[in-house]
């Protein structure tokens, strides 16, 4: 069986114009929404309290909305995950030592209901988490483009950062849009992200960096096309399987593992794209040529500004 | 062409072999289990044992097997965590306090694999059910403490070698202040700072009238004092859980300051907090005879005293304790003579001799037990909300008249119920925590909501997997069987090395053994490819293995180290779970990398390689 009989040969450098509007329109919207609306941040980071309740019977969530409020607590956001009868309380803000308490006043206001799980995080453990996240993805994107700037060339190590920023802030906008909670197993699937949208692009500059060596006449733009069009086969097999792995997290996994999933789901689609379009078009917009691949000896002469 | 010696195919048999051997007790899941130690030498007789079973019976509460271990212990094996823990509460309650009723899990991997130290990774707490707990030390808290206490010390040692200052004090961000009228007294006293508190670093300054000393810790006196706080506090909660008889609690250290609980199958939260963070200790007071304790409204608490009330009516104690908590080195809990709780104490390591001359000292007068405990509660009323704040409260519970000198075991009573009595007998028993601590992050997790993350964790594997498995076998035929033998040979191998390292299992960590196996996929799909693009050259099939598998070799090499990379930065980041995730990522890599490249190669070779072959079934 053959998807890509002998070599496709798509012009992806032609289309670069509009993968560059495309790709900068959806960092703009990502950075507007962003603003508009933030993140919706999970509860690690926030800090606060979350109580989840099993319910026989699947409850109106207006009334144990009601129930709870009757009974004193406030600042609370009351809705169901997975299914109809599971219920998440979450509520927000400095919680303490009381929380049995409060757990236990929680399920005497709403009776039919099996305590599943109960957690508290602190406020000071969130705004640590947030740091360390930030400079967690500070470090993958630094670590990965020196990587790849010792293993290639500084221009590639350039735009592999480039398309990697690019993914996470394309999923950020996405978690915003939908006001899906961005917890830290997100975070963890981004940094994931960050290490696979690149797999991608090594896999192209890789066989970039091959035909340099080996043709001599096309220009860089045609090199990297014919790059992109000979790994094509590769880079859909492999993203799509790795997709549907993912998507088996999706549909199985449960509540826990969905912010990770959707992450990744994203995280595969824009990778893949990125890597086609966004690493190799901006390689040949900062001016790779084929003197940068040649054997090292003449490319002492090259070390000039 | 392409063929391995005879050494790498028996290297690559062994190492799949040993990752099945390492692997393998994973599929005999853990009992949850209730294991039962009668008191003392004692052992359960046939009787007691019988009353078990019409209990659990009578609760219809099934259970796999009930066995006696060599020890005498007794231990029941039932079908899930929720039948185990209702179990426990009735056997408590039918036990009472004689004998520990304890939750355990009980092995079902055979024994030989055992010998082997082949075992099965264990459950995280989202996997099983349990509570989490993350504890901050109040470093701070100790260092002040500890300020107060040199400065004092200071004041001592001064007065000793007759050094007069004229201001001694504790200053702003845990100083010292000390001011001097002259030079000369400030260079002796610099001198003798520098003999006696070498933990101190020392500012002077000095101009006419006024010559002084800033003190404060050095970084390495703090640096040093918050390791020792940490290190004796993690070792405090271990006794302390060791006492509750949870089976395989995980107290870690995380980051400088903070301790992570695991405490699997723990449901009740509020009763593990109140022994974590219990403070619950006693001293001995000698009353004071010599003034009318009733009279002091009127004249104010004498010097040297404390106003205390018991009974009802006040009571003036000696503020001098002539014995602390930090004396006792063994407690029990027992049901004195007159059928009331109380604590049964031995004492040692120093506090005991003194004890004994000023016991004999006073015999006739009255001695009074003090019982102090340190409580956290919401600064502003009962609100939910606010910071906490650390409450001492102090209560006499006895006052009795010394007999006799006392010898370093005894009996404390007066305690309000058995619990009280217990929870201080182990408090005692455990040692007092060196610095406060307080609860930064919580979770319970219900045990059925553990068993159905297992499940959801293993449906996602097996379905993501048998969809690649199938993908591959269509789509590069012959070579796909190779890189799913591949694929499986990986997972074995990754759920070996994490079973043999010791690591928790947790539902992030399906998540990453899931994501290995879609990313892991990728290093076969580079090679087939590249073995494709060879023979469409019109390469011949033996050269084009080859040369499809030295071409993908750095290329996969390149861009797994990416990978690796922000798998680092992720465990930098990570508590807990996404460290799991982290952890398995990587590695999962590090396998793939083996089994895809040369577990592959091996199999290609022994098919393919040393003959004449016209054709490679690799789908095109």
């Amino acid at each position: 069986m053959e998807f890509f009989k002998p070599n496709t040969h798509v012009d992806f450098m032609g289309l670069r114009k509009y993968a560059a509007f495309l790709s900068i329109l959806l960092c703009l919207a990502s950075f507007i929404v962003l603003g508009i609306k933030g993140l919706n941040w999970g509860l690690e980071f926030t800090g606060g309290t979350e109580v989840r309740l099993f319910f026989k019977e699947a409850p109106d969530l207006g009334q144990v909305r009601t129930q709870l409020e009757k009974a004193g607590f406030t600042h609370l956001t009351v809705q169901n995950y997975g299914t109809t009868h599971a219920v998440l309380i979450r509520i927000r803000g400095y919680q303490n030592l009381q929380k049995k308490v409060l757990s236990d006043e929680m399920m005497a206001v709403l009776p039919g209901s099996e305590l599943q799980s109960v957690d508290y995080i602190g406020p000071q453990v969130g705004k640590e988490l947030a740091t360390d996240g930030a400079l967690a993805l500070f470090i993958a994107l630094l670590g990965t483009a020196i990587y790849v700037g010792l293993r290639f060339e500084s221009r590639f190590a350039v735009s592999a950062a480039v398309s990697l920023l690019h993914d996470p802030i394309i999923i950020l906008g996405f978690f915003s849009y939908f006001q899906m909670e961005f917890d830290l197993i997100s975070l963890a699937a981004i940094l994931t992200v960050i290490g696979y949208s690149l797999n991608d692009t090594i896999v192209v500059f890789d066989r970039v960096r091959e035909n340099f060596r080996k043709y001599r006449k096309e220009t860089p733009s045609e090199i990297i096309n014919l790059s992109v069009n000979q790994t094509l086969s590769r880079t859909i097999i492999t993203s799509g399987l790795t997709l549907f792995a993912v998507l088996a997290l999706f549909f199985f996994g449960g509540e826990t593992l969905h912010g990770f999933a959707t992450a990744f789901i994203i995280g595969i689609l824009v990778g893949t794209y990125s890597s086609i379009y966004v690493a190799g078009a901006l390689a040949v917009a900062l001016g790779l040529n084929r003197k940068n691949f040649l054997p090292p000896q003449q490319d002492s002469s090259l070390e000039r500004p | 062409m392409n063929q391995y010696p005879l050494w790498k195919y028996l290297l690559v048999l062994g190492i799949f072999l040993l990752g099945v051997l390492y692997s393998v007790p994973n599929l005999f899941p853990e009992d949850m289990a209730v294991q039962i130690s009668p008191r003392g030498e004692n052992t359960l007789n046939a009787e007691t044992l019988q009353t078990i079973q019409k209990t659990l019976q009578q609760e219809s509460i099934p259970y796999k097997q009930l066995t006696q271990l060599e020890s005498g212990d007794v231990l029941i094996r039932f079908y899930d965590g929720v039948q185990q823990l209702k179990a426990d509460d009735v056997l408590k309650s039918l036990l009472g306090d004689g004998d520990t009723v304890a939750l355990n899990l009980a092995s079902t991997t055979p024994r030989w694999m055992q010998a082997l130290g082949a075992n099965p990774m264990k459950l995280g707490l989202d996997l099983r059910g349990g509570v989490h707990f993350l504890l901050a030390v109040d470093v701070d808290s100790l260092l002040k403490s500890r300020v107060e206490g040199d400065v004092r010390a200071l004041g001592a040692d001064f007065r000793r070698e007759s050094i007069r200052y004229t201001r001694l004090a504790q200053g702003p961000h845990k100083t010292i202040l000390v001011n001097f009228r002259d030079r000369n007294t400030l260079e002796k006293a610099v001198a003798l700072v520098k003999r006696d508190f070498p933990e101190l670093l020392l500012k002077t300054y000095g101009e006419g009238e006024e010559y002084g000393i800033t003190a404060e810790f050095s970084p390495q006196a703090i640096l040093k004092a918050q390791e020792d706080a940490v290190d004796q506090t993690t070792e405090v909660l271990r006794k302390r859980i060791n006492a509750l008889g949870i089976a395989e609690p995980m107290i870690q250290r995380q980051g400088a300051s903070r301790i992570s609980v695991d405490l699997p199958g723990v449901q009740d939260t509020a009763r593990a907090k109140d022994i974590l963070g219990g403070t619950a200790t006693v001293e001995f007071h000698l009353m004071d005879t010599e003034h009318d304790a009733s009279q002091v409204a009127a004249t104010g608490v004498p010097f040297g005293d404390k106003l205390y009330e018991f009974e009802g009516r006040p009571v003036l104690l000696k503020n001098q304790s002539i014995l602390s908590g930090t004396s006792i080195t063994s407690a029990a809990s027992d049901m004195g003579q007159d059928g009331r709780p109380s604590v049964d104490i031995r004492l040692g390591g120093g506090g005991e001799a003194m004890f004994y001359r000023i016991t004999g000292e006073n015999v006739g007068k009255p001695l009074a037990t003090v019982y102090i405990e340190t409580v956290m509660e919401p600064a502003q009323g009962n609100e939910a909300k606010g910071p906490l704040v650390a409450k001492k409260t102090e209560r006499i519970i006895n006052i009795a008249t010394i007999q006799s000198a006392l010898p370093n075991s005894f009996q404390i009573t007066g305690l309000k119920d058995p619990k009280e009595a217990s929870d201080l007998a182990l408090l005692l028993k455990s040692g007092a925590l060196p610095a406060p601590i307080s609860i930064i992050e919580e979770s319970t997790v219900g045990p059925s909501l553990g068993q159905a993350n297992i499940e959801k964790g293993m449906r996602s594997l097996v379905v993501g997997l048998a969809f690649i498995l199938l993908f591959m076998m269509m789509y590069y035929r012959l070579f796909g069987v190779f890189a799913d033998v591949a694929l499986v040979f990986n997972l074995v191998l990754l759920v070996a090395v994490l079973s043999i390292l010791g690591m928790t299992l947790t539902l992030p960590g399906i998540a990453g053994v899931i994501l290995t196996v879609g990313m892991a996929i990728d290093a076969n799909v580079l090679i087939c490819e590249r073995i494709r693009e060879e023979l469409r050259h019109g390469v011949s099939p033996q050269a084009a293995i080859k040369a499809g598998y030295e071409r993908a070799l750095p290329t996969i090499v390149d861009s797994n180290v990416t990978t690796l990379i922000a798998g680092v930065a992720l465990y930098g980041v990570g508590s807990g779970a996404i460290r799991g995730f982290a952890v398995t990522l990587c590695l999962g890599l590090l396998c793939s990398m083996f089994t895809a490249i040369t577990g592959s190669r091996a199999l290609v070779n022994w098919i393919y390689g040393g003959r004449s072959v016209k054709k490679l079934s690799i789908g095109i």
